[in-house]
């Protein structure tokens, strides 16, 4: 072999290189999932599965249980082998690669922290495995203690912790190592609500501050909202619909969708060349909708439903007369369940404001309620 | 059994139902003792009294004088010190073997699907309930000189001479190992159970290779249940009486044995009782020697507890 010193030029153009796997670009690298399947005997886990996610962007995984989203999951993570697929990070191919080689930070349900490490051991491991130096080790663990505000808890044991505070110490452990893509499998659902809420905020801001690319997995479709970029509905292993936050939620384009996010009134309708037809009448909508094969059906959000006064003019409105069958208090607001006259249910969701909370109608009182052409929305059933 | 009267008329001073609540926890708590006292009683006798009798014995000698004879002897007769020496050595050997042979098997149960290891762990605790001299016995067919074993290697031209693998230190130890073996997997696979999975998948996530995984998260978690085979055998081993006997063939002598041959050589019950009481010493030492190392708690492995 060549003892030859290298010359200065030569450790500088070594020194770019190590530095050029650093920069911030590669620390967020996009992912690109390409026609992913799994099948784990005769059930379809994953099927033809193709999702992008764009550098230094937060995506949420949502669906129910077995929709898929955990294995997706843990194939980026490296546990699971696909049956055909591609995952790219950046330019690389890393479906072959082993988990600890993929440098691909993950939280766990469980947090998984190390029961036999303290709180700084736990979260300088992933630096031991890099062979940094001490100083760096304590620099980073201290830094990064400060980012989830557990400084002060170095030393602890990790049954001395609270939740909240190992939910902290397991994002730390995945992120000090700055790995070029954040995993975190539904990391709250062990908290409280009060504490996940805040949590979900703190998440956010961390990514903010960090841009890695994460994809987050959950079933609660409020923590989706709140928390993500874009979020990516998931069932029996296939990507239903891929969106924003609010698109998703003003826009769902089938009835799963519709029913997953947020709460959802569904009337069946009829589409001809004319328009929607609902019992007869021409729904009065801002797009016409286009006849599928599919049935078709209205959604309506409970809070887009407006109880109106008999005197006002409303013929730019679509209306529903029924009868008032429950009313549910629940603080904020209430809930106002009608059944219409054609026997179809509504539910409507009014907050609890004075001039509101002062037209309560009482139960078996007949009501009639209007629906702006903006808030309507056309689903189709899923195939 | 009548409820107490529910005091309606109560002082202030006494609290609503005070006295009556109070009755009625002294009455469950009585009820308590009563159900246990048989069996506290049956520990008692059947421990202390065989204990005591036997300490009492050792401090007669053969011709029924009250003294230390019978311990000063297992000090100065060379012996007995070499007998003591075989004890712990086979003992430790056989531990040894037992944590080679038994830590890979325990770890491939425990990674194994629980039916498969469950039928796997059939073969492990079969020989359990099969007797000790059954087995025992077992081995000296297969290892004698005209054995399985030895036939094979002669036949294959492996050896000119039949092999001397039985009544020898070598047979002991493989006698002894496999009927101990149990004793340490069992343990040891509860522990290695309880291990959840995901932090080996979060070791390698955060960068381990499996075998760093292995040494720096699984092995670490798997020590209680390692302590507690190895204590369990190492105990079990001071005393060990059958398997070294017929597989030793009076070459290896250990202690229990020393026992036996005392009184039905001998009939010296008073220097086999002393034997017996510095045995009883001995391996409580060992415990504590171990509990310290260890602490207590671990001796019991995870799951089992």
């Amino acid at each position: 072999m060549d003892a030859d010193p290298l010359s200065l030029d030569e450790v500088a153009v070594a020194r770019k290189t190590v530095v050029k796997i650093r920069t911030p670009d590669d620390r967020s690298p996009p992912l690109a999932i390409r026609k992913l399947s799994k099948r784990y005997g005769n059930t379809i886990a994953l099927h033809d599965v193709n999702l992008d996610v764009r550098p230094g962007e937060f995506i949420t995984l949502l669906g129910p249980s077995g929709s898929g989203k955990t294995t997706l999951l843990m194939i980026l993570a490296g546990f699971v082998r696909p049956d055909s697929g591609s995952v790219k990070v950046g330019e690389e191919e890393i479906l072959v690669t082993p988990p600890h080689k993929r440098n691909v930070g993950m939280v766990f349900q469980n947090y998984a922290l190390f029961p036999h490490m303290n709180v700084f051991e736990n979260i300088a491991f992933p630096l031991r495995q890099r062979r940094f130096d001490r100083r760096e080790i304590a620099e980073r663990v201290h830094r990064v203690l400060e980012m989830v505000q557990l400084t002060g808890l170095a030393e602890r044991r990790v049954d001395q912790l609270s939740g909240g505070q190992r939910q902290r110490v397991a994002l730390a452990r995945a992120i000090v190592f700055e790995p070029r893509i954040l995993l975190m499998d539904e990391p709250l659902s062990a908290l409280d609500k009060k504490l996940r809420e805040q949590m979900q905020i703190e998440i956010r801001h961390l990514h903010e501050r960090l841009g890695m690319t994460t994809v987050y997995v959950t079933h609660d479709q409020r923590e989706a909202i709140t928390m993500s970029d874009r979020i990516a509905v998931m069932n029996l292993g296939r990507i239903i619909q891929m969106d924003t936050p609010e698109r998703l939620y003003v826009g769902p384009r089938t009835r799963f969708v519709a029913e997953f996010i947020g709460e959802s009134n569904l009337l069946p309708i009829e589409v001809d060349e004319v328009g929607a037809r609902f019992c007869g009448r021409i729904l009065k909508s801002c797009e016409k909708p286009i006849k599928t094969s599919a049935k078709q059906w209205l959604v309506i959000r409970p809070e887009k439903l407006s109880l109106l006064d008999g005197n006002v003019d409303n013929s730019s409105l679509n209306v529903f007369d029924g009868t008032v069958t429950e009313i549910i208090y629940q603080g904020e607001s209430f809930l106002c369940c009608v059944r219409l006259n054609d026997g179809n249910n509504l539910t409507i969701r009014n907050y609890s404001r004075g001039e509101m909370l002062a037209r309560i109608p009482s139960v078996g009182q007949p009501v009639r309620l209007g629906l702006s052409p903006e808030d309507t929305t056309v689903v189709h059933e899923d195939q | 059994m009548r409820a107490t009267q529910l005091d309606t008329a109560a002082t202030l001073r006494d609290g609503l139902n005070e006295r009556a609540l109070v009755t009625d926890r002294r009455r469950e708590q009585m009820l308590l003792f009563g159900l246990c006292t048989p069996a506290v009683l049956l520990i008692l006798i059947i421990i202390f009294v065989p204990i005591g009798w036997l300490s009492w014995l050792s401090l007669f000698d053969d011709a029924g004088r009250l003294g230390w004879d019978n311990y000063a002897r297992l000090v100065e007769q060379p012996s007995y010190i070499k007998t003591f020496k075989t004890t712990f050595q086979v003992s430790l050997v056989v531990t040894i073997v037992d944590v080679l042979l038994g830590y890979p098997l325990a770890y491939m149960l425990s990674q194994m699907p629980r039916r498969a290891a469950g039928i796997c762990m059939i073969f492990v605790i079969l020989p359990f309930w099969t007797s000790v001299l059954v087995r025992t016995y077992a081995w000296l067919v297969i290892l004698q000189r005209t054995g399985l074993v030895n036939e094979w290697l002669t036949g294959l031209g492996l050896v000119a001479e039949p092999v001397q693998l039985v009544h020898s230190f070598l047979g002991v130890v493989i006698g002894m190992s496999h009927v101990l073996l149990p004793f340490l997997v069992l343990p040891l696979y509860a522990s290695m159970r309880a291990i959840d999975r995901d932090l080996l998948r979060a070791a390698m996530n955060l960068g381990a290779s499996p075998t760093a995984a292995f040494w720096r998260v699984f092995f670490p978690l798997s020590l209680p249940g390692l302590a507690a085979g190895v204590v369990l055998i190492f105990v079990l081993c001071l005393g060990f009486f059958v398997t070294p006997t017929l597989m030793g063939g009076g070459r290896v002598i250990m202690w229990a044995m020393r026992m036996e041959s005392t009184v039905s050589l001998y009939a010296n019950w008073g220097a086999a009782s002393a034997l017996g009481v510095v045995l009883l010493v001995v391996t409580m030492g060992c415990l504590w020697i171990f509990s310290r190392l260890f602490g207590a708690e671990n001796l019991v492995a995870k799951g089992l507890r």
